[in-house]
């Protein structure tokens, strides 16, 4: 249960949540250092993060609706696949950093210092 | 102190204003509701728009198959209006709910009706999205909202011939062919982001194209039949798409950041709310838009402890906006403060402090 990009090293990882805290097919809001990430379970039970905060106004993806593989922006309807972050469509053009995920004893781990963008 | 008239561009003074107080893309207050209620109410399905549509094509179908065969008699009057309603007013809640993407599961659908009700219409459809997305993020802030219908002072005239989208109709006109030649205005410029305007200059070659092959068609056939089931309709029947649009935000505050203050929930009859799919719960619709039409009634119930009392009705909404509009003719500073219930969470102080209203 552990997302591309996610490595053995402890390096910037910080625990984001408890698994249970979120429902399959559901997000929750993690706020850090003064970021904000969205946190998501997927049906298959597999865990993945993004930015907290959608790529076209800047509202909380948290409070938003999981579809299959896609995060619906509560707001304005823009959507991106969390597993990627590639934007759907308008009005979301920007695709979303995605972060590595993994899971330990019960807790969901992210890595806020690997940055999907970092990758370009 | 002399008072400035308000500058309702997006280009103006006040768009200035509106980024400095922080009415800008600012957090707005919602009403509390768990976030499992929530997720309940924002499920899709694609159900009861396939119904509600395919309802609306068969009553389309059938009033245009009786305005074509009683054309040339007055028979044929009540079939034309009932056909004008259903395209020229019912296409507003039509284009509205798809655009959001929630009317229907399957995102094709809600594309599919989202450009032909667009059409109805005679809105552009990448425009409307981007402009609509902008009421959403900046609702009834002045110089950030592009959907202002009803500024203050009102533009009376206008909104008496926008009864047959006189007004809107033309303007509308104008800005299909400042876009077919390639152009956008800069309103729209703040708006539109750069790699989706060439879609919009698309469209508006397409629509040139079909009203010139209606008015030829017209001309070929020395009648204006054909105009009657395409491009009249948008202004005949428009006559209930504006009165049921204006009770959403006419005569209410501005630069609120809390739509209890700027928008109506008004109670209407099945075949008003089938109309307009249910757009008459707009406090519920802008607070949580990505609640599907059929389930806003649900909502109402969920949040309305925490809201305005809602209008029962049309006439009711009417009594007050009428007068309303009147006074702000002569008094623009004046407007309808809704009140909340007491039971009701207050409406969060703005930020950066009270904003000034007209300077």
């Amino acid at each position: 249960m552990t997302t591309p990009g996610a490595d053995a090293n402890n390096a910037g990882w910080i625990v984001a949540c408890h698994i249970d805290e979120i429902e399959r097919e559901d997000v929750i809001r993690f706020d850090h250092a003064g970021q904000t990430f969205a946190i998501y379970r997927a049906s298959e039970d597999i865990y993945y993060a993004t930015d907290g905060l959608c790529t076209h106004e800047q509202v909380h993806l948290a409070n938003g609706l999981v579809i299959g593989h896609i995060i619906e922006c509560p707001k304005h309807n823009g959507r991106f696949d969390y597993r990627t972050g590639q934007a759907k469509g308008a009005p979301a053009c920007v695709d979303l950093c995605v972060y590595p995920v993994r899971v330990d004893a019960g807790k969901v781990l992210i890595n806020i210092d690997y940055e999907s963008a970092d990758e370009a | 102190m002399p008072i400035t008239p308000r500058d309702y561009s997006l280009i103006g003074r006040d768009t200035k204003l509106a980024e400095e107080n922080g009415l800008a893309s600012a957090e707005w207050y919602s009403c509390p509701i768990t976030r499992k209620q929530l997720k309940e109410l924002m499920k899709r399905s694609d159900g009861q728009a396939i119904r509600d549509t395919t309802i609306w094509f068969i009553a389309l179908g059938l009033s245009a198959a009786g305005g074509y065969l009683f054309w040339g008699r007055w028979f044929c009057v009540p079939f034309f209006g009932i056909y004008g309603v259903l395209y020229g007013s019912a296409s507003d809640s039509r284009w509205h709910e798809c655009g959001h993407g929630t009317a229907f599961k399957t995102r094709w659908l809600n594309d599919l009706v989202y450009h032909i009700a667009c059409f109805m219409i005679l809105h552009e459809p990448v425009i409307w999205r981007w402009s609509h997305s902008r009421h959403h993020t900046d609702t009834i802030i002045v110089g950030r909202d592009p959907e202002i219908t009803s500024p203050r002072p009102p533009d009376v005239v206008g909104m008496v011939l926008n009864l047959f989208a006189l007004k809107s109709g033309a303007k509308a006109f104008g800005k299909l062919l400042l876009h077919s030649i390639g152009e956008l205005n800069a309103e729209e410029k703040t708006f539109v982001p750069e790699i989706e305007q060439h879609k919009v200059y698309m469209v508006a070659r397409l629509y040139v194209t079909i009203f010139v092959a209606v008015v030829l068609w017209c001309i070929a056939s020395r009648s204006i039949l054909p105009a009657m089931f395409i491009g009249l309709p948008t202004f005949y029947g428009a006559w209930l798409k504006m009165i049921l649009g204006l009770t959403q935000h006419a005569g209410l505050d501005e630069d609120v950041l809390d739509h209890r203050l700027n928008s109506r929930t008004v109670y209407l009859n099945p075949i008003l709310r089938f109309m307009y799919w249910n757009m008459n719960y707009h406090v519920e619709h802008h607070m949580f838009p990505m609640v599907p039409y059929h389930a806003l009634p649900k909502l109402h119930e969920a949040v309305k402890d925490d809201c305005p009392e809602p209008y029962n009705g049309l006439l009711a909404a009417y009594l007050e906006i009428v007068p309303a509009l009147i006074k702000q003719v002569k008094d623009p500073q004046y407007f309808v403060k809704r009140k909340l219930p007491s039971r009701a969470i207050p409406t969060p102080d703005l930020p950066n402090g009270t904003v000034p209203v007209m300077r």
